[in-house]
């Protein structure tokens, strides 16, 4: 399939904001029970802020891969059948629920529910709601790729299961940078981890690497045009200047490019980030941090790329020589 | 219930690209506004189509074959591109079974368009909505047309018949009777997309012409030759 930069950054964006919100809900709840020592409340509001802009920058990306954005809204009515659809009632769900928890942090506010008060509870309960609701908004976003049976490359789990752990090592790396300045006692809990879900993420992600290397088409020239016939060579494709079937599935990129995509993405989102954090948690330096958080995303970018680029689309059996 | 749809005879079909020009002709100037066309008479000419004609080579010289292939949307019994739209704008008629697209709702995601296992669906990069064959559906039911032409436009533009068009679902109409004889299929069936449109295949055309009919054994030509003497046999011109 051909990257679309909107629906890269889209997925990227709102990844890192969900795995932020997570992470902080960790925390809270961790500190509920008393293992981790408890922070302001304006640490949470301010990180809950933060995980709630990179949701609308992802948001904001979204409007660009749509041809007609002013009739967006349309597109929650077909929930029964459509995750995409499904996604698009869930991530402003999110939004709203994370703005949410925000404000209570923020203001310290203790609603009453039907004439009880869940005292400073308030917020677990509402995050604990929020981190439900993120888990159904990945289930969502990955669904999109991974119900579609003819691109066999997403059809698996493992599409699913790497949105949540991809999203979840940005959104805990952020966390960690978060932490360094405003909360330096949680910087070794964020970091410990933020580096414990990129190695599973880097294993999960090796694992989807390792299957698509080994997918075999189903469909064939034979099955695409019913002819018995070893020796089958398209002649023409019925256009001369490219249609959007030539566009649309096809990135159009070199193997070595692939190639060297798919290098920098792994050498960026795992190895050299959990570097970075273990050193930067060791001599107590920020920038690095900050770096690991940098290049985890931009190689989450490269990873997106690959993602979208190595689908071989079976209408691409159709679209062989000009 | 009804499903229309084509039956396309890839035994007859030449490749002259009329149905092309006949879908495109009609669809761009029918109500939904034109379907673009970019750069059409610069380099490169690119725009929205419904049908293609595309051309495969079988066999290995010497012994190749010409396939002209038409490829349109094929109106699946079960469409992959109905369910996943998120706005409703993708649908398959109840009454027939043509699959639509609402270019009133479509909010131009392209979701529809990975779904679609065969290619069926381009965007129209001017209005920004999915575009796919409609069956010509503005002709089918339209009174103000005489009947015959109650068709879709590829189908009376074919100078070869190579496209029929007609109920799926009855037995005794023209295309399931085609399907049932001569062989029909459809394509990419490992998807269970049950694909409405069907093929027929290529076949071989033989003539069986006996020695009798090439030299006629009583050819009374060769029985009054004055070069040679007159044959005592009986001559079939004799009985008149
Ligand atoms: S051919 Fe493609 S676009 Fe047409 S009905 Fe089937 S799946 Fe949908
Ligand atoms: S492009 Fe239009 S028809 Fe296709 S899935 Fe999106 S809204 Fe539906």
């Amino acid at each position: 399939m051909h990257p679309a930069f909107s629906v890269i950054f889209l997925t990227t964006l709102i990844g890192a904001g969900q795995g932020l919100f997570l992470a902080l809900f960790t925390s809270e709840s961790y500190a509920a029970v008393g293992l981790l020592p408890k922070q302001s409340h304006t640490f949470y509001a301010v990180g809950a802020f933060l995980a709630l802009l990179l949701l609308i920058a992802g948001l904001i990306a979204s409007v660009f891969h749509l041809g007609r954005p002013e009739r967006a809204w349309r597109a929650a009515s077909q929930w029964r059948t459509s995750w995409l659809s499904r996604e698009v009632i869930a991530l402003p769900l999110v939004m709203g629920l994370v703005a949410l928890y925000a404000l209570i942090h923020l203001f310290e506010w203790n609603p009453m529910f039907l004439g009880y008060s869940f005292g400073d509870k308030v917020t677990l309960i509402l995050g604990g709601v929020t981190s439900a609701a993120i888990f159904a908004l990945f289930l969502c976003t990955g669904m999109i790729y991974a119900a579609i049976r003819f691109l066999k490359e997403w059809f698996s789990p493992l599409t699913i299961i790497n949105f949540i752990l991809l999203g979840g090592a940005s959104g805990f790396v952020l966390a960690t940078v978060y932490s360094s300045y405003y909360a330096p006692n949680l910087i070794n809990f964020f970091g410990l981890w933020a580096i414990a879900i990129t190695l599973i993420a880097w294993f999960s992600r090796s694992a989807s690497l390792a299957r698509n290397a080994r997918i075999k088409s189903t469909s064939t020239i034979q099955t695409a045009i019913g002819v018995r016939h070893t020796q089958i060579q398209q002649k023409s494709m019925g256009m001369m200047g490219g249609s959007f079937n030539t566009r649309e599935y096809f990135h159009g990129k070199t193997l070595f490019f692939l190639k060297s995509v798919k290098w920098i993405f792994i050498v960026l989102t795992f190895p050299v980030p959990i570097l970075l954090l273990w050193t930067g948690m060791q001599i107590d330096q920020q920038p690095l941090l900050l770096t690991a958080f940098v290049l985890q995303y931009t190689g989450l970018l490269f990873e997106r790329w690959l993602f979208f680029a190595q689908a071989n689309h079976p209408q691409n059996i159709y679209y062989q020589t000009v | 219930m009804t499903q229309l749809a084509l039956v396309i005879d890839l035994n007859v079909c030449v490749g002259c690209h009329a149905c092309v020009t006949s879908c495109k002709e009609w669809n761009t100037s029918s109500e939904p506004g034109p379907l673009l066309d970019e750069n059409p008479y610069g380099k490169d000419p690119t725009g929205t189509f419904f049908n293609r004609v595309q051309t495969y080579e079988i066999g290995e010289f010497p012994n190749t074959e010409t396939l002209h292939f038409p490829k349109s949307c094929l109106h699946c019994e079960d469409p992959p591109c109905v369910p996943v739209c998120p706005t409703g704008a993708s649908y398959k008629r109840e009454k027939d079974g043509i699959v639509l697209v609402d270019y009133d709702k479509c909010i131009g995601c392209k979701y529809c368009t990975w779904a679609c296992p065969y290619g069926a669906r381009e965007i129209d990069e001017k209005q920004k909505v999915m575009k796919k064959c409609t069956l010509c559906v503005d002709r089918l039911y339209d009174e103000a047309l005489p009947e015959a032409e109650r068709k879709p436009a590829c189908v009376l533009a074919c100078p070869t018949s190579a496209r029929i068009y007609g109920d799926v679902h009855d037995p005794e109409s023209e295309v399931s009777t085609a399907i049932r004889e001569e062989g029909g299929y459809q394509l990419m069936p490992e998807w269970g997309t049950k694909p409405s449109n069907h093929y027929l295949p290529r076949r071989k055309t033989r003539m069986h012409i006996h020695e009798d009919e090439l030299v006629r054994a009583d050819n009374p030509l060769k029985q009054e030759d004055i070069r040679h003497e007159t044959s005592k046999e009986v001559t079939l011109d004799d009985w008149f």
